[in-house]
């Protein structure tokens, strides 16, 4: 599904990413730890095309395709999505409305009919529920007014709305109390279908207790310097990272 | 005030011979006929405006008021008459005008159209009509709101509107009394050409009323310029503790010139809510004079202005806070597109007496080309040393995180930056009260960003400029 071969990235001039590899096959379930600085952010903002976020070199394919040949909507069209760490407030545009202008996107790319907004309206507000979000949310301006625990549900609804084949989750865990954590994950874990893939970023062994991960990365100086299984994330959560940090120098 | 008036007569009766304009507009105030009880009424304001107008200095680049605004286009009215359109169809009012569940009077060329308009409640007449206790109102408050600022600063627009005063409407809410329904006031302009109209609305809250009232601005068919020339005064007086909400639309077509003016008194405790929305014409100048007049007033005030093609919108507000411990709340935005021109000058004054003022002002733009121009100045008179002020003004492009936010999730970036375009102005309908105006102005602002891009920002690398605080 997603093949990132020797990765170098920049961000505003300073090196991020040193050769980044990692291979996703469908259905499974990466986890990426690793230190503050790491290049965990980087990762995610890099594969999505955010602009100021520059490749060096390396490769990325994603369902076969060049994945930086696509534009930044051309990359979500084909089912790539990001759950942003700092989801954005815009006032005056409705969630409802920015959630329809999202399916209606990728619906067309998969040449799906259009959803009329009766049946939209429907599917919306069911996802509303899973994330245990009021529906009136998606009256209101996207993510506008809303906690740092109902944006990261508004994020996971987004996920659920668009159905993407793999799902970046940038440090969703950041800021939720266990309630929180809970909805989101299982959220997620109901998306896991054997197909759609996932990569988690978090820096808390924590999340993985409830999106159990089939491997664990340790990404390190802008690479992975080792891969495990989940119970990488619990030696982790008991040393740190400081061992891995010095064998990646 | 008659002694600074009269050393402003002094000041100003040396000044330049009248043009032809000045001329002519004197010319049609004299060509009105205002008999009866309506001439007992009227005869002291129109005298006084006339005067007024005819030894006001002429706007130039000059007058600080006038500096970014040119009046020339008025020279299109040197031989106008007065307009005098036939009333508005059924189908004008069903598909042009806004669904209000509300007392609706239409007046087309400044009259009546009874036939589009409900029946008038009580307190509600036209000055031609008025009983006793309505003269008595008109005589004690008419020109009084707008007179009371200071000579100085008085626009001769406004004094040329109180010559043009043949008739006019009084809206009066006693004391106690909360209006259930809102009044809807629609101004519709006809498709003559070359040719003027006056409006003159006086409305009245005595302690403790509380009103809705909506104007509306609007030109009977949009597909052909009118090349109308409205002048609109409308004078508040808020009693004590008396609550309103004031919403004024001006979008009438491009090719109509419009220069309004709303000014309000607020008396102790009393509380203004009020929105704007305004789209450029070729000259559309529109003067807000807020004044707190009693302590613990406050008001609220929302305003958006669009301007494309070759329109100008000019906004100048002025909040006197004349009294302690009143509290003004102040918001504009705007987008200026093509090659239009906007102007915001918002002015607080606040006088040595008015401790305790808490006064908040924000103008926010958005420029869509770069042969667009923007001219926003805060314009703060402090006297007072324990009061809180605040202000900024910006001129910038959408936000670059919000439109990654939008595209990461499929949405084309032609279509982002409509949405970001369309939320910034969508933002400040929130404000408005009623929900079918609401619904009515999203819809509207909809399809004026669907229809035509002018007004989506593109412009992705405008230099940011901006002052707090």
């Amino acid at each position: 599904m997603l093949e990132i071969h020797e990765l170098f990235a920049k961000v505003e001039g300073k090196q991020i990413l040193n050769g980044l590899n990692l291979s996703i096959k469908p259905g499974e379930v990466h986890a990426i730890m690793g230190p503050n600085g790491a290049g965990k952010s980087t990762l995610g903002n890099v594969l999505t095309g955010r602009a100021g976020y520059d490749v060096v070199s390396g490769e990325v394919t994603f369902n076969g395709k060049n994945l930086f040949e696509l534009e930044v909507e051309e990359r979500a069209r084909e089912g790539l999505f990001l759950a942003f760490q700092y989801p954005v407030e815009i006032p005056g545009v409705s969630n409802m409305e920015f959630l329809k202008a999202s399916v209606d996107a990728r619906r067309k790319h998969l040449g799906l009919p259009d959803l009329s907004s009766f049946d939209f309206m429907k599917l919306a507000r069911e996802c509303s529920q899973k994330v245990s979000l009021d529906p009136a949310f998606l009256k209101r301006g996207v993510n506008e007014g809303f906690s740092g625990g109902e944006k990261k549900r508004n994020e996971i609804m987004q996920m659920m709305l668009l159905e993407p084949g793999l799902c970046i989750l940038d440090e969703t865990d950041s800021g939720l109390d266990i309630d929180a954590l809970q909805v989101v994950s299982a959220g997620v874990n109901a998306m896991r279908d054997g197909a759609r893939s996932f990569i988690v970023v978090t820096h808390y062994q924590r999340l993985l207790d409830f999106i159990v991960p089939d491997y664990v990365h340790v990404l390190a100086n802008g690479k992975i310097v080792r891969t495990g299984d989940k119970e990488l994330a619990k030696e982790l959560e008991a040393k740190g990272y400081g061992w891995l940090e010095q064998e990646s120098v | 005030m008659s002694a600074s008036m009269t050393s402003n007569r002094q000041h100003t009766a040396a000044a330049a011979p009248l043009n032809a304009f000045q001329q002519q507009a004197l010319a049609l105030a004299a060509q009105q006929s205002v008999v009866g009880d309506n001439e007992r009424l009227l005869s002291d304001l129109r005298k006084q405006g006339a005067q007024e107008f005819e030894l006001a200095t002429w706007p130039g680049r000059k007058i600080e008021q006038w500096k970014y605004t040119s009046v020339q286009v008025l020279k299109d009215y040197e031989s106008a008459v007065w307009a005098n359109g036939s009333g508005v169809s059924g189908e004008f009012v069903s598909e042009r005008l806004i669904p209000l569940h509300a007392t609706r009077l239409v007046f087309v060329d400044g009259v009546l159209d009874s036939a589009a308009s409900d029946e008038m409640p009580d307190g509600i007449c036209l000055f031609s009509q008025a009983d006793e206790l309505a003269a008595e109102l008109i005589r004690s408050n008419l020109g009084k709101v707008s007179g009371s600022v200071s000579a100085a600063r008085r626009n001769l627009f406004a004094s040329l509107n109180s010559a043009w005063t043949q008739d006019g409407l009084l809206i009066h809410v006693g004391r106690n009394v909360v209006l259930e329904k809102p009044v809807y006031l629609v101004y519709v302009s006809s498709t003559q050409s070359n040719v003027v109209t006056n409006h003159r609305t006086l409305v009245v809250l005595e302690q403790s009323a509380n009103a809705r009232i909506i104007e509306h601005f609007v030109s009977e068919d949009n597909s052909v310029a009118c090349s109308s020339f409205v002048n609109s005064l409308t004078e508040i007086q808020l009693g004590q503790n008396a609550h309103l909400h004031h919403t004024r639309i001006n979008l009438e077509h491009e090719s109509a010139a419009h220069i309004g003016a709303v000014h309000v008194n607020l008396m102790r405790d009393a509380v203004l809510k009020g929105f704007t929305l305004s789209e450029g014409s070729k000259l559309k100048r529109l003067d807000y004079q807020l004044n707190h007049c009693g302590q613990g007033a406050s008001l609220n005030f929302d305003g958006v202005y669009l301007a494309r093609h070759n329109q100008l919108v000019d906004y100048h507000t002025c909040i006197e806070h004349r009294v302690p411990n009143c509290t003004s709340q102040q918001v504009f935005r705007g987008i200026v597109g093509d090659k239009a021109k906007a102007v915001f000058n918002g002015r607080i004054h606040i006088f040595e007496d008015a401790q305790k003022t808490l006064a908040e002002m924000s103008n926010r733009n958005l420029l869509t080309s770069n042969t667009a121009e923007i001219n926003t100045k805060p314009e703060l008179e402090i006297y007072a040393d324990d009061v809180k002020c605040a202000h900024g003004a910006t001129i910038s492009q959408l936000d670059e995180t919000a439109l990654y936010y939008l595209q990461s999730r499929g949405i084309s970036p032609s279509q982002a930056r409509m949405m970001l375009s369309f939320g910034f102005i969508n933002e400040l309908l929130s404000s408005v009260p009623d929900e079918t105006l609401q619904d009515w102005l999203e819809s509207w602002l909809r399809d004026r960003f669907s229809e035509d891009r002018s007004l989506v920002s593109d412009v992705r690398s405008l230099s940011a400029s901006g002052a707090g605080n």
